[in-house]
């Protein structure tokens, strides 16, 4: 019932999400989803507030694990490999597929060991030398380098906003991950914070699969290239970016778009 | 009986100032269109609190100095003429006959008191009929002088809301009054004792065995050294005590937060909350009549020649197991209050569940915990009880915890009740150790309070 565009790129999917129900208890959050999810574009989802876009994007890394009353059908892969099958270790599957939240939410610590603490914990550096490398490359990455360089031992939670936000990039990147999932990263920040987080997913754009669920359209309409409609728990309509803003197929959609609801 | 009944008065007469203030305003109501400016019950309340609350204060102040007043016109009587001179007995003559005057003794011992029981008679009952006719005068004149001020127009609950603030303040002044008198003659018994044993004796002297027999007016200074009290204390309340209740407080407080299913959490928080219910005197008994004998088992079984069965090891690990509730229901505090952002953040980089538990909550948490932790430290070397029944009372200055060691609040307790008396310095050296202990609470509550309200500020 998902209207997918026709135009489409024949691209390969990361991850593949295929009839996917969510509950929370009795109660269904997400009704039959099913879409793939390319490396090569930026994938949006947008939707009115309690449409299932950020419960759907928190099944990709199964974050929905942490609530006990939900429970997810239909099959989600990620390279082929269905992360809800009991082989599938949740800790593997987090380090590949990494998060940022709505909220910035560095850790009580310093900078550098904000981005030290996945690479210590998934044991990727070996010695002092090599995780220093690691900070340096996640930071510059996350465009933070120049602004922190001198005080790494200052606390992660005296940066502003939007450099908390794009030290919570930093440290998704540190642990190299193949999908970045940002449920609304902009959100609580100001304009020029929001300008430099989008200008940071385009130059992350290709490197890893990124999914973003954002409220704000001309949000979606500037960083990515696929959107999809959610509403009510349903996924409406996904195609092309521009298709999705300018000639959308169906009624809900467009209704959406030209602020008739949402 | 007196005073009871000018209470009783003073609740009566508020009473019928409030239904009286009530009509009135009702009346007003009734008899115009104009608005009252405040509903009538307020006008009721105003006049209620108006006669109360000098009647309150009279009875307070009455009941203060209408015996003395009694005791002089008595004494006044030609029949206390022939009292005997010397303060004690003429003291023991009239408080008798004050008894039998008021009903509380059936009959006399000292003859000379019976010629002074019906003059007693006599200015009570007299004094009793000038308070209440005095509460009485006061209770009118404030009734009516609220009475008359009230009009339609008159702001009654903005006045009876102030007055209550007020009454709200007294009550929360009284908590912080006695501190402070409690904190003064502390300070003044120990003044004195400081008088006669040098404060550096005291403080530094590491020999400890007052002898209340000896002469009072020239004391030993080198046997008031109080360091193995201090030892002891610390030892027992805050090394054993702790070693024992912060690992099991913070491990149970992690369990309950994290790992603990919601129905499992319901009931075993408040079952822990119970043992901080149980009286000390409890934990005392259990210290002393089942641990201590294990431990001196124990000790025996490993090759110790004579273990003490007062160990210093028993009472603290009892004390221990006390304060686990303090310390961990302020762990969980602090370990719920960080913010579930915070672990989700660890989680979604792939970090187990105990590796966020380890590397993320608990530092995050660590002021709180850091805070209960000094709250219970507080606690364990005022803690009284266990340590009179399973400590000992000899200072001993080692720190072996299989050895008998003694703690401050041992020795106050055994300087109070000890044969000494009350003016001498053995006894008066309790006071001094109050006084220390004292400071040595306040300050760890102080600090204690700091770091909670710095982490308080942390996450807003």
């Amino acid at each position: 019932m998902t209207v997918v565009h026709d135009n489409l790129e024949k691209t390969e999917a990361k991850m593949r999400a295929k009839d996917v129900s969510v509950y929370y208890g009795a109660k269904k959050a997400i009704d039959d989803v099913s879409i793939d999810i390319p490396t090569e574009y930026v994938t949006a989802f947008i939707g009115p507030s309690g449409c299932g876009k950020s419960t759907f994007l928190r099944t990709l890394n199964r974050m929905n694990d942490t609530i006990p009353s939900a429970r997810v059908e239909g099959s989600i892969e990620l390279d082929g490999d269905d992360i809800y099958s009991s082989g599938m270790d949740v800790v593997q599957l987090r380090a590949r597929v990494g998060m940022v939240f709505q909220k910035p939410n560095p850790f009580p610590k310093s900078i550098y060991e904000n981005i030290a603490y996945g690479p210590k914990i998934h044991g990727l550096a070996e010695g002092k030398d090599e995780l220093d490398a690691v900070v340096e490359r996640s930071l510059r990455r996350a465009g933070l380098w120049d602004e922190v360089k001198d005080r790494l031992q200052d606390s992660g939670t005296a940066l502003s906003g939007g450099q908390q936000q794009r030290l919570c990039i930093a440290r998704a990147i540190a642990v190299d991950p193949e999908v970045i999932l940002m449920d609304e990263p902009c959100s609580a920040l100001d304009p020029i914070a929001t300008a430099k987080i989008e200008e940071l997913i385009d130059e992350l754009n290709g490197r890893y699969a990124i999914v973003i669920v954002t409220h704000s359209m001309q949000q979606a309409a500037r960083v990515s290239q696929r959107t999809a409609f959610f509403h009510l728990g349903k996924m409406i309509e996904y195609g092309r970016t521009t298709d999705i803003f300018t000639t959308p197929l169906e009624q809900r959609t467009q209704d959406y778009i030209t602020g008739r609801y949402g | 009986m007196s005073p009871l009944i000018l209470l009783l008065l003073a609740i009566g007469l508020g009473l019928v100032g409030w239904l009286a203030g009530r009509a009135r305003a009702w009346s007003f109501r009734k008899s115009g269109p104009t608005r009252l400016a405040s509903l009538p019950n307020y006008h009721g309340w105003y006049v209620a609190l108006w006669i109360a609350i000098p009647v309150l204060i009279f009875v307070a102040v009455w009941s203060a100095i209408a015996p003395e007043l009694v005791m002089q016109h008595v004494l006044a009587q030609p029949a206390a003429a022939d009292l005997p001179a010397f303060g004690f007995q003429r003291q023991t003559i009239l408080n008798e006959a004050r008894a039998v005057a008021t009903g509380d003794a059936m009959g006399v011992f000292n003859a000379e008191a019976r010629g002074l029981v019906e003059p007693f008679r006599e200015a009570i009952g007299r004094y009793d009929i000038v308070g209440i006719v005095v509460a009485l005068v006061i209770a009118f004149a404030a009734g009516a002088f609220s009475f008359l001020r009230l009009r339609p127009d008159f702001r009654a609950r903005n006045r009876v809301e102030k007055s209550v603030m007020a009454i709200l303040l007294v009550a929360s002044l009284v908590a912080i009054l006695t501190t402070l008198g409690i904190l003064a003659s502390l300070v003044f018994e120990t003044v004195r004792f400081f008088g006669m044993v040098s404060p550096l004796d005291f403080l530094f002297g590491t020999f400890w065995s007052p002898d209340p027999m000896s002469n009072a007016a020239n004391p030993d200074g080198s046997r008031y050294g109080a360091i193995p009290l201090f030892w002891g204390t610390i030892f027992i309340g805050a090394i054993i005590a702790m070693v024992v209740a912060i690992p099991l407080g913070l491990m149970s407080a992690i369990y309950l937060t994290q790992y603990a299913p919601g129905r499992l959490r319901t009931w075993v928080k408040p079952a822990l909350e119970i043992l901080a219910g149980v009286p000390t005197v409890v934990y005392g008994y259990f210290a002393a009549l089942t641990v201590a004998p294990f431990i001196r088992d124990l000790a025996l079984a490993a090759g110790m020649s004579n273990p003490s069965s007062e160990s210093a090891l028993a009472a603290g690990l009892v004390m221990g197991v006390m304060i686990i509730p303090f310390v961990s229901s302020m762990a969980d505090d602090s370990i719920a209050a960080v913010p579930a952002a915070m672990r989700d953040g660890s989680l979604a980089m792939g970090a187990t569940h105990s590796e966020t538990i380890r590397r993320v909550l608990v530092p995050a948490a660590l002021p709180g915990i850091v805070a209960g932790v000094m709250l219970a430290i507080s606690r364990a070397i005022g803690e009284t009880m266990i340590v009179v029944m399973a400590a000992s009372t000899a200072a001993n200055l080692t720190a072996n915890p299989l050895e008998a060691m003694t703690t401050v609040t041992v020795q106050i307790v055994a300087m109070l009740t000890g044969e000494g008396s009350f003016d001498h310095p053995a006894t008066l050296s309790a006071f001094a150790l109050g006084f220390v202990l004292f400071m040595v609470t306040l300050a760890l509550n102080f600090i204690a309070l700091r770091v909670v309200k710095r982490f308080r500020e942390a996450y807003e």
